[in-house]
């Protein structure tokens, strides 16, 4: 089964206590931050901290990120020889425009990675936060073989685009990133890798929040980056099928299995003609069903 | 190995506060300030001291102020504190 990124949750990379304690919370990946969250003072002493912790903590099955500068200050090399040396799972890149920009991070993951024997262990995550990266969003999400997703920095974006961010009482509520979202979404799909959105931080206002992620999810998105783990039970719970799409999704999964049986790719399920793409979303379901906790494995048998 | 007085950490519930100085005196001199020193001062201490014996540093006075640090943010504190107390990285680049 493919891994689930309904929640990627921000934690700053100079703060022990938070790092320690993320994962209990159950987001499905944590990403814990080098750049924007950590001071210039400081970024010698978070580095340590995150290469240490993801040597030491046992994070369980949680997908760990890390955040790292940009490679063109004098901390982005360093965060990558520091975090590929301690096993990351994935590096995130901030502020990402072009494809050569991931070409050069695999570079330097490659010169780690080949001293350490271990060539290919690193995945990268691009994040596009201006509108030239979301015009190149499909040649950064096929740079590399090691991409796994792009997602949406709102803030640096909307700056870009001389535009304010709208709020959940705003008729025009999203608009300003409605082509970035697109862009990044349908990128992420004709590339075969997952698409993941903007933080909502406004922590008190939970309602704007779910209507949020409600839109993110029918554009498509697989999930969504938050900072605090309030938010992963509203996240969990939007992304979660319903049993009406699960039970669907049963049937279209066995009537299909038959139909393999038979030597037939398309059959009809309740007068519905059904065919690959139609499989592909049942599975899906099914994924999430199981990975949300809603039904095991058993229940398909 | 030459150091010059240094400090890495905050007073944050789960961090520590290393700070080092230049001792006169041979070895590694370490004033243990710990809400769970009864239980794991030994344990803090030793990781203080591995860390630093591990970047070349045997003769130093540590001042440490825990806070409930776990092992692997004893050690990331002692190596800031370290590498900013002789100027040498322990990164390549």
């Amino acid at each position: 089964m493919q891994r689930l990124r309904r929640t990627m949750m921000f934690v700053p990379g100079n703060n022990p206590g938070m790092m320690a304690d993320a994962h209990i919370y159950g987001p499905d990946s944590i990403m814990l931050d080098l750049e924007d969250s950590v001071t210039m003072a400081e970024k010698d002493a978070a580095r340590l901290l995150v290469h240490n912790a993801l040597k030491t903590i046992d994070y369980g099955n949680t997908e760990m990120v890390v955040r790292i500068n940009p490679l063109s200050t004098p901390y982005g090399k360093k965060d990558v020889e520091a975090v590929v040396k301690a096993g990351v799972h994935v590096i995130r890149m901030p502020k990402t425009e072009t494809a050569e920009e991931v070409v050069e991070l695999e570079q330097e993951i490659i010169k780690v990675e080949t001293e350490l024997g271990c060539v290919g262990r690193t995945q990268i995550m691009a994040a596009i936060e201006s509108t030239l990266g979301a015009l190149n969003a499909y040649a950064i999400a096929t740079a590399s073989k090691r991409m796994m997703g792009i997602a949406l920095g709102a803030e640096d974006y909307c700056a870009n685009l001389k535009a304010q961010r709208t709020t959940g009482d705003s008729p025009f509520f999203g608009m300003e990133l409605q082509m970035a979202r697109q862009c990044i979404v349908t990128a992420a799909r004709a590339a075969g890798i997952d698409a993941l959105d903007t933080v909502f931080s406004n922590l008190n206002d939970m309602d704007t929040f779910r209507r949020e992620v409600e839109m993110i999810k029918a554009m498509g998105f697989d999930g969504k980056s938050i900072i605090n783990p309030r938010q992963i039970e509203v996240v969990n719970e939007i992304f979660a099928p319903k049993e009406k799409e699960i039970e669907k999704a049963k049937t279209i999964l066995a009537a299909i299995k038959e139909a393999e049986k038979r030597g037939s790719g398309v059959i009809a399920v309740n007068g519905k003609m059904v065919d690959r793409p139609v499989v592909i979303r049942a599975q899906r379901t099914i994924d999430l069903a199981i990975a949300s906790g809603i039904m095991t494995k058993e229940d398909l048998a | 190995m030459e150091i010059k007085t240094a400090m890495a950490g905050t007073l944050e519930s789960g961090d520590i506060f290393i700070q080092i100085a230049p001792n006169d005196n041979a070895g590694l001199h370490i004033d243990l300030d710990s809400t769970v020193a009864y239980q794991f001062g030994d344990q803090i201490k030793k990781v203080i001291t591995e860390t630093l014996q591990g970047l070349g540093i045997d003769q130093a006075e540590v001042k440490a102020t825990d806070k409930g640090a776990l092992d692997c943010t004893i050690r990331a504190r002692v190596t800031a504190a370290a590498v900013r107390a002789t100027g040498k990285d322990v990164w390549a680049d």
